[in-house]
């Protein structure tokens, strides 16, 4: 169980880093009006995030990865969260396994 | 509903991904420890930091001695996307006292702020529910990235099985369910376009603030859009 100080240095300025972008955002808009316009702005950035995370896996990694974000995507209106991932883990590893 | 009944439904309602987290950080944990961190050295990252993709990019560009300036200047442009989570998700917080609203911040991640954000569409989002949510989610990444240390080699690679796909999958499911019409599918193409694009030709994680980026400024232009159209 050691500890390097270069280490814990490293650790300390991420977690710190890390800190301020998760307050920044709550604690600036406080001081913003939000109109219907911020709102409707507000409203888009789960999806936009989500989709910024995902993209590389679903559009640029491999036919194999694609597909099964597509047939995760089909069976996400119907389906509980914990069966739509199980079904799109078996489909990644299916397709991978075919050799796509 | 009583706080400990809210704290149970956040934490049901959280249970397939704090599943879905324990391969992951036992992978992280175990990287780590290839990467030369003991195991007190990748629990308290996981402890201080609770940031995933931060902390798996840290691996990645980790040098003996470690770098403080690299590294965290490294976490802040991979968690920049925060800032507007925290702007989305602030507004939500009406319920929770100023501490509680400062501490919850400190320990939102993609996932639990995600299912906030689904949880504050169809009931007020209350701190016991938060925080039924969070805490579990928080400490068993703290245990898993521990225990991946300590096992370190002995695990395999998460792509045999398919783990690695278990929080796009994850994610996939979320942005389903916050489809609001074809404003969302243009939001939704601005974001994927930019950070397919970003993630080609520059190196790091640039690529998740230019697709948030994006898909705000999108959402920004059809909202004025929008508005002026119905008054012609």
């Amino acid at each position: 169980m050691t500890l390097d100080p270069n280490t814990f240095l490293a650790i300390v300025a991420m977690a710190v880093a890390t800190a301020l972008t998760r307050l920044a955002g709550a604690f600036f808009i406080r001081y913003i009006s939000i109109g219907e316009g911020t709102r409707e702005a507000l409203d888009a950035i789960p999806p936009a995030v989500l989709m910024s995370v995902i993209a590389p896996t679903a559009f640029a990694t491999g036919w194999a990865e694609t597909i099964a974000c597509g047939v995760t995507a089909l069976v996400a209106t119907r389906l509980p969260l914990l069966a739509c991932v199980a079904i799109g883990v078996v489909t990644v590893v299916a397709l991978r396994s075919a050799g796509l | 509903m009583n706080s400990e009944n809210q704290f149970l439904l956040g934490t049901r309602a959280m249970l397939p991904i704090i599943v879905a987290a324990i391969p992951i950080g036992l992978v992280f944990g175990a990287v780590a420890a290839a990467n030369g961190l003991s195991p007190l050295e990748v629990t308290l990252m996981s402890a201080l930091v609770f940031a995933g993709g931060a902390q798996f990019v840290a691996m990645d560009i980790w040098t003996h001695p470690a770098s403080w300036t690299g590294l965290g200047l490294a976490a802040l442009l991979v968690n920049v996307r925060h800032v507007l989570m925290g702007a989305s998700l602030g507004p939500r917080l009406a319920a929770f006292s100023p501490w509680q609203k400062y501490l919850g911040l400190l320990i939102m991640a993609d996932e639990n702020w995600a299912m906030s954000e689904a949880r504050a569409r169809t009931a007020p989002l209350t701190p016991s529910y938060y925080a039924g949510m969070s805490i579990p989610f928080y400490l068993n990444w703290v245990l898993a990235s521990f225990i991946g240390a300590v096992l370190g080699a002995f695990l395999g690679d998460p792509a045999v099985i398919g783990l690695d796909f278990a929080f796009p999958a994850v994610f996939i499911v979320l942005v389903a369910g916050f489809w609001k019409g074809p404003s969302t599918g243009l939001v939704l193409m601005a974001s994927a376009a930019a950070a397919i694009l970003v993630h080609r030709y520059v190196e790091g994680a640039w690529y998740i603030a230019a697709g948030a980026a994006a898909g705000l400024a999108v959402a920004l232009l059809a909202g004025r859009f929008g508005k002026t159209v119905p008054a012609e």
